[in-house]
């Protein structure tokens, strides 16, 4: 059994590309061409020397040694929070910024939640001196303002997105409005496993890089490749994904996923998707996703940003629903006690997002000769303001 | 033979109308399809509302999640047209989103609209592929007819395949673009209406988004056998309600 993509497009029952026909041509190009772009060694070549030179790549695969003094196993930080604009949704909008000069593109349009792949968007944008334009939920952009603010400075354009609930699934509705209407000189950047086939494969492959560099690093740690547990935070999925990609199909590699339980998972105000999601069709792909048993999509709700996602990658649907990844929810308490903890013991402030992975120490116990890497996927600069009010810094 | 390709026989220019189903207000469902019949229009499109219709603009968004406000679901809507049959002749299509449908099950979904008497479906994100695949067999079987889109950007071959498998009329989209997006049609979509007319395709051609008055429904007809108005029929709601709707038809019709 396969946990990667089939060649439909499709993670066993999940994925797939439920779009109106007016998105099909911008689609269907990017279908035809993203492997052949990808596998081509100019493109490698580029890619790999921004990561290098740019990004500032391979991340440290770093040894925590006090957590894991503390919860007795040996835990690996991956440290994707050290990138260029602290987090790693770099690595996929470097990938397909390259991606849309290749087909020709002029114009690149973007949604952004907490404003994190939106800033790592107008990021690449400015390096390649292209058009950018990101959409973000009203009420978004009201309680992110530094990010909105990074954006600007980067030269990005921010567009409210006013219908809705004004959030993250909205801005995504907007992007792909605005590609329906600019349908020839434009490339919409994604910011998550999730979307139409092939997004949650393309962004994959991009965040791909993250699990590449683990198994060497591994390597030269441990002495092997494949660690006990790969352990990863999930909104949409792409860290996880990448993450988990080289082990998927892996099995002596055990993968969990943790998910935003936010006040708890049946408080009406959580993000738990695997749990509360059902199958359905978000943004393009079959996936689970919470809904109304009427089929509505309805609002998530997670202290962290970048979580509150109501659907989650189709990959990750298929890791749910056959048993290879064991997810996990964390509430908005633990994560942030989590992210305390770390700050604490490792002197490495994370991203709320990341907490929430920390946080199953706590939720889960592990053997003291378990060998965990766990992906800290972002850094808490942005977060800030959070922790101080939970914390009354 | 089902209504819409009996209605489709007929030698006139088509005047289609969409609106979301529970709005102005929740029970008007009825009495809007009612008005529309009565004042001559030749083909309704129930919209079936969706908290987040990826394919359409500002107008029918707005409507869409009022509609839900008001508390319509797919349950309301089969609820209040059950009698429709008693009351109205003409072609009725349910145009939704997939996931509402899919939650009530594609085939539960397919027997209720032959047990209403809703002649046909338009459900913009539900890929012509996986219908073929999949739900080809399940619409057919309850006589339901699913009309597909295409855009100035579908290419030929894909047309051709849409116009095999369709079997009532194919919905053209008269330019790139969300519906209620633009005002009036000029050189690019008359050279697309005419090269569409000239590849003489089995299913006759219906012209959607961007009609929003007699010009553009005289313009989107001219190569067609028909139009279908949304945004501009939601914004005359907007501001009347259901009253005058005789008035509105009439301004388009002329």
């Amino acid at each position: 059994m396969s946990f990667n993509i089939n060649d439909k497009g499709f993670y066993g029952a999940f994925g797939g590309a439920y779009i109106p026909e007016m998105l099909y041509p911008n689609v269907e190009e990017l279908c035809q061409n993203y492997l052949k772009i990808m596998s081509d060694p100019s493109f490698k070549k580029e890619f790999d020397q921004l990561l290098k030179d740019y990004v500032g790549r391979p991340s440290p695969l770093y040894f925590a040694k006090r957590l894991s003094e503390k919860y007795n196993t040996k835990i690996y930080l991956k440290r994707e929070d050290l990138n260029h604009t602290g987090a790693h949704k770099i690595n996929n909008t470097i990938g397909q910024i390259l991606m849309a000069q290749r087909l020709g593109k002029t114009r690149i349009i973007a949604e952004t939640g907490a404003g994190q792949h939106g800033v790592a968007t107008a990021t690449v944008c400015a390096l390649m001196g292209l058009e950018c334009i990101v959409y973000m939920g009203e009420i978004d952009i009201a309680r992110q303002a530094p990010n909105v603010a990074r954006m600007k400075m980067l030269g990005a354009e921010v567009r409210p997105a006013l219908s809705g609930s004004r959030t993250l699934k909205d801005a995504t509705n907007e992007a792909i409005r605005d590609w329906i209407n600019n349908p020839l000189n434009t490339h919409y950047i994604i910011g998550s496993v999730v979307g139409p086939h092939p997004y949650p494969d393309m962004v994959a492959r991009f965040q791909a890089v993250v699990s590449e560099e683990i198994k060497w690093q591994l390597q030269e740690k441990e002495g092997r490749e494949k660690p006990d547990y790969v352990i990863a935070c999930v909104g949409g999925g792409s860290n996880a994904a990448g993450a988990f990609y080289h082990y998927l199909d892996d099995t002596d590699v055990k993968l969990i996923a943790v998910e935003a339980a936010g006040k708890g998972i049946h408080s009406g105000e959580s993000a738990a998707t695997s749990i509360l999601g059902k199958e359905g069709i978000i943004h393009g792909s079959k996936t689970l996703l919470m809904q109304t048993q009427d089929g509505q999509i309805t609002e998530p709700y997670s202290i962290s940003a970048g979580l509150d996602y109501p659907g989650v990658g189709p990959m990750h649907a298929h890791l749910y629903k056959t048993g290879r990844a064991e997810f996990i929810s964390i509430t908005d308490d633990q994560a942030m006690t989590a992210g305390l903890e770390l700050s604490q013991l490792e002197g490495i402030i994370p991203a709320i997002e990341t907490s929430h992975a920390l946080a199953i120490l706590n939720d889960k116990k592990f053997n003291n000769n378990d060998v965990l890497v766990i992906n800290l996927s972002g850094r808490g600069d942005k977060d800030l303001q959070n922790y101080i009010d939970y914390f009354k810094l | 033979m089902n209504r819409i390709q009996t209605k489709l026989k007929e030698n006139k220019k088509l005047l289609s109308i969409y609106f979301s189903a529970g709005y102005p207000s929740i029970n008007d469902t009825v009495s809007i399809i009612e008005n529309l019949e009565q004042n001559g229009v030749d083909m309704i499109e129930i919209g079936l509302p969706f908290s987040d219709p990826l394919a359409d603009g500002p107008t029918i968004q707005a409507s869409s999640t009022q509609a839900l406000k008001n508390g319509m679901t797919t349950k309301v809507l089969f609820d209040q047209i059950k009698d429709i049959r008693k009351t109205v002749t003409i072609p009725l299509i349910i145009m939704g989103y997939f996931n509402p449908i899919l939650q009530y099950g594609v085939e539960a979904f397919c027997k209720k609209c032959r047990q209403t008497g809703i002649d046909g479906l338009i459900i913009p994100d539900l890929p012509v592929d996986v219908y073929n695949d999949q739900y080809k067999a399940v619409f057919e079987k309850y006589g339901l007819i699913n009309v597909f889109l295409i855009t100035p950007q579908t290419s030929v071959d894909r047309i051709n395949f849409i116009d095999s498998i369709s079997n009532g009329f194919i919905y053209m989209v008269s330019s790139a673009s969300v519906t209620g997006g633009n005002s009036g049609f000029g050189a690019e979509q008359t050279d697309y209406f005419k090269r569409i007319a000239k590849m003489n395709l089995k299913n006759p051609q219906i012209v959607g988004f961007g009609i929003s008055d007699n010009k553009t429904f005289t313009q989107a007809t001219e190569h067609t056998n028909g139009a279908i108005i949304g945004s501009a029929f939601i914004k005359h709601l907007s501001n009347n309600g259901v009253k005058n709707i005789n008035q509105f038809v009439s301004t388009i019709l002329r």
